[in-house]
């Protein structure tokens, strides 16, 4: 038999859960074939973004500015939670040609 | 440099020129071979770089061309399977390794910046000779649809690599 608090603190958890997940959306692009899609994305900041890697080769989602980069390994996704507003050109470090825009909005 | 840059451009157009020239074009088993022989190329020459160079540009750059051209060739060797063809050895296949194999000879007598520079310089216009030859033949003659598409996603590949080994050549002047 669990104690009665674990069981109140499961319950608050899936609650806090379930309304940070209602304000803050994650935004999915596919990296396919060195294709990034769609190559033109807007989110909010506190949004996540999910890049889906389909290929069985690396990438990365770089900013140009140097902001940040996360890491695709082959057929693995990474995920970036949006601090800073602003329009964001960022490409793939290992295939300089696949190129797309983020724009974060406050 | 430019010479030579253009040098190595020119000698792939040779070859693919010299299939043309034969009238025939290249059936799907000889496209499957030559796509695979450029991927292998690539890789022997990462291998060489890995073993030779202290620049840690050019070291991350080698294996990220080990890593990308294994993958390529490893999806080649699946299709070819599945669409049960044999690839065939030809004479574009064998020019090309037979330019390989002098280039690596060339390159194992240079060492330190030397080497860093000729294999940076040397994958810049190796790509861009295979990129041409994709766009240019390879692609527009594969009758199959599906090593069409994986030709395409080469090409994009190859074009990737050509950009990123222009930077790594840009950091090492
Ligand atoms: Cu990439």
């Amino acid at each position: 038999m669990q104690p009665r608090w674990i069981y109140f603190a499961m319950v608050a958890g899936l609650v806090s859960g379930a309304s940070i997940s209602a304000l803050a959306a994650t935004v999915q692009i596919t990296m396919d074939k060195l294709e990034i899609a769609p190559a033109q994305v807007s989110a909010k900041v506190g949004d996540t973004v999910e890049w889906v890697n389909k290929d069985p080769f690396a990438h990365t989602a770089t900013a140009k500015n140097g902001d940040w980069e996360v890491m695709l390994p082959p057929h693995k996704s990474g995920t970036l939670v949006l601090k800073k507003a602003g329009t964001f050109e960022y490409y793939c470090r290992f295939h300089p040609n696949m190129k797309a825009v983020l724009t974060v909005t406050p | 440099m430019f010479i030579r840059l253009s040098a190595a451009v020119a000698a792939l157009s040779l070859v693919t020129g010299a299939a043309l020239a034969q009238g025939a074009k290249p059936t799907d088993p000889q496209i499957a071979h030559i796509a695979y022989t450029a991927g292998v190329i690539d890789i022997a020459a990462a291998k060489q770089a890995l073993a030779k160079t202290h620049n840690k540009d050019v070291k991350t750059f080698a294996e990220d061309m080990v890593r990308d051209h294994e993958a390529v060739n490893k999806q080649a060797l699946d299709l070819v399977k599945k669409l049960k063809v044999t690839p065939e050895d030809n004479d574009t296949s064998k020019t090309l390794s037979k330019n390989a194999a002098a280039k690596l000879a060339e390159l194992s007598k240079l060492n330190g910046a030397a080497f860093d520079k000729a294999y940076v310089d040397n994958e810049v216009a190796y790509h861009k000779a295979v990129d041409s030859a994709l766009e240019t033949t390879l692609i527009p003659d594969a009758s199959n649809a599906e090593l069409k598409s994986l030709l395409q996603t080469g090409l994009k590949i190859f074009q990737g690599h050509e950009q990123h080994a222009e930077h790594v050549a840009s950091m090492l002047k």
